[in-house]
């Protein structure tokens, strides 16, 4: 009874406490010697910066437009130029990066102890452990009927780790579309009682140029490109021709091998 | 009537003493038979109330689930046919769009490691998310239900009830759902009398043909929830048309593979297997005695010493069937608390 009293006396002054400071910025950092950082995805198109709507030439030299490039990051890790590392709690981790939503482009992660970064390494989509938790786990970004409705598979429970959509020249017209579309959907975690397809990908990232400096008053952001183009370029070139849809098939995982090489560290910004 | 009554009797107490936690009743509670194997699904993750139950129930029964609102769980899995479609080969869903397999039973999922005929849905609580979104079935989606829900006169009420909060969200929903669907626990049959001696007898007939059936069918439909929970091609159906469990693992060695079904209550639910091909039970062994079509993928029991299928005389055909009846349970198929209330 009167835990119930305490958890509802305390919820009650967070919320209110959120509420009336909800404009300010966090400044108390439970450890001194730590502080935030963000990765920022930046979508570029080859060297160039990235937009829907325009035409690019992949390496097979077919014609694409993009309409839709999301993608899960999740289980970060940090490291710092001694080549130690920091391993955040993994559920301040989790990331649907959808690039018509701006504000999905940022993942802060806060209380990284002081230092100076220049790795990252996380895993493309949801971790095989979060893919098979409980309902009451998958909340925020994982939240099937909330951010995550698009970039979930009801049918084979499962959420779709990148997908991206458009219309291509080579593509076969899609009746049903009313357009000649591609469409990469994938997703596949490795199974819960068989050996699935696992398209997990892990991508670990180094910067040459100044760190990260992290710590108490500071605030770096990593910025990191994804280079869409990069799904039909390496180590497997395929034209839009021979595979204008990918969901769940054996060549999804070509396709995860490719997507997987789309991240570098553009730039660091330090405060 | 009296019941909205007493619910608003209740939320004003519940809003007078916001900080009060009402006295622990005992609550009903889900049944577990001694002759079943360990629960899979955690009720420890999602304690069973009543409350929940009730909430999940209505939900069951409400056509809000569906996009246009003419579709609930109950319109393709009726509780006098074990919670199946009767009579239906496949259901027909939103705008009778037709699905392409038999709608399963929902029925001892406490029990179940994988959900539809392909296993494609591993925890109950993401059962419910496949229809409401499949087009041939709800054609909804998951959060324009809960948006539905939070808008409706009712629910909001109904979830403080159940949660203490009326704040909606897929968690509450979706495990209201499960809590609905783990007390569908069918075990009381006659069948189920004999074997915990609770003064159910089999006849003569029957016994042969359990005797039978261990010999013949039980390494398939294993234990007293009358499956082994695995994936078999036992060749009813072209693979082609239909690869089963292939669509979801990719492992070719799938291609043409169903969840075992379990027989419990398999006199009222025909039609059978996952394409809906047999309308009686005599048409079921007639093709495990002599209508398999052989593949690469036929399960290895239905092809031994070099031929396929399983030798069975009709004298033994129609005892396996007389054993097969003594699993319905009427307890199950008639209880009002599993009803649309």
């Amino acid at each position: 009874m009167n835990n119930f009293k305490t958890i509802y006396a305390i919820a009650f002054l967070v919320a209110t406490t959120m509420f009336l400071s909800s404009c300010h910025k966090d400044k108390a950092q439970p450890d001194l010697g730590s502080g935030p950082v963000t990765l920022h995805f930046d979508s570029q198109a080859g060297s160039g910066e990235f937009a829907f709507g325009t035409n690019y030439v992949t390496a097979n030299g077919d014609t694409v437009n993009f309409s839709k490039f999301n993608f899960f990051v999740s289980n970060v890790v940090f490291v710092k130029t001694d080549g130690s590392t920091y391993t955040p709690p993994k559920d301040s981790t989790y990331r649907l990066v959808v690039e018509s939503l701006e504000e999905s482009h940022d993942l802060t992660i806060n209380n990284v102890p002081s230092g100076d970064y220049t790795g990252v390494k996380f895993v493309i989509g949801v971790d095989s452990l979060k893919s098979v938790s409980d309902i009451s786990q998958r909340t925020g970004d994982l939240d099937p009927a909330g951010a995550a409705s698009d970039m979930y598979w009801t049918w084979n429970s499962g959420y779709i780790f990148y997908k991206v959509e458009g219309t291509s020249p080579q593509a076969p017209y899609d009746p049903m579309m009313m357009g000649k579309m591609f469409f990469y959907h994938i997703g596949g975690f490795g199974g819960y009682t068989t050996a699935d397809v696992n398209n997990l990908r892990n991508v670990s990232l180094t910067y040459a140029g100044e760190a990260a400096h992290a710590g108490k008053g500071k605030a770096p952001e990593i910025h990191i490109y994804a280079d869409a183009l990069q799904l039909w370029k390496s180590p497997t070139v395929f034209s839009i021709v021979a595979h204008p849809g990918i969901m769940v098939d054996p060549f999804s995982s070509t396709v995860a091998d490719n997507y997987k090489g789309m991240f570098t560290i553009g730039h660091i910004h330090n405060d | 009537m009296m019941k909205l009554n007493l619910s608003l009797f209740f939320i004003a107490v519940l809003l007078l003493s916001a900080c009060k936690k009402e006295p622990v009743k005992k609550e009903m509670e889900v049944f577990i038979p001694s002759n079943f194997p360990a629960p899979v699904y955690d009720l420890g993750i999602n304690p069973f109330t009543a409350k929940k139950f009730e909430l999940g129930r209505k939900l069951f029964y409400d056509r809000i689930l569906s996009q246009n609102n003419t579709i609930s769980c109950g319109s393709c899995h009726q509780q006098f046919a074990a919670f199946v479609h009767a009579g239906h080969i496949v259901s027909h869903g939103i705008h009778d769009r037709l699905g392409k397999r038999n709608a399963p039973p929902v029925m001892n999922m406490l029990w179940s490691k994988d959900f539809f005929w392909d296993g494609g849905v591993h925890n109950l609580d993401l059962v419910p998310p496949n229809p409401i979104h499949n087009p041939v079935e709800m054609d909804e989606d998951l959060g324009n239900v809960l948006e539905k829900l939070r808008n409706s006169s009712v629910y909001p009420a109904l979830f403080k009830d159940a949660y203490n909060t009326d704040e909606i969200n897929s968690t509450r929903f979706l495990q209201a759902m499960s809590q609905f669907m783990v007390s569908l626990v069918s075990a009381n049959s006659r069948y189920d009398k004999f074997v915990r001696r609770e003064g159910g007898t089999l006849t003569t007939t029957e016994l042969s043909g359990k005797s039978l059936f261990e010999q013949k069918c039980a390494s398939c439909h294993a234990s007293d929830l009358f499956t082994d929970r695995g994936f078999h091609n036992n060749g009813s159906q072209n693979i082609i048309t239909d690869s089963g469990r292939y669509a979801i693992t990719l492992n070719p060695e799938d291609i043409g593979k169903f969840k075992t079904p379990t027989l419990r209550n398999i006199e009222k639910t025909a039609p059978y297997m996952h394409g809906g091909k047999f309308q009686t039970l005599e048409e079921v062994l007639n093709h495990y005695a002599n209508g398999i079509s052989n593949s690469a993928t036929l399960d290895a029991q239905l092809k031994q010493n070099g031929s396929v299928g399983i030798a069975l005389s009709d004298d033994e055909k129609a005892k396996i069937i007389s054993f097969l009846k003594t699993l319905t349970d009427d307890d199950f198929l008639h209880n009002r608390n599993f009803s649309e209330q």
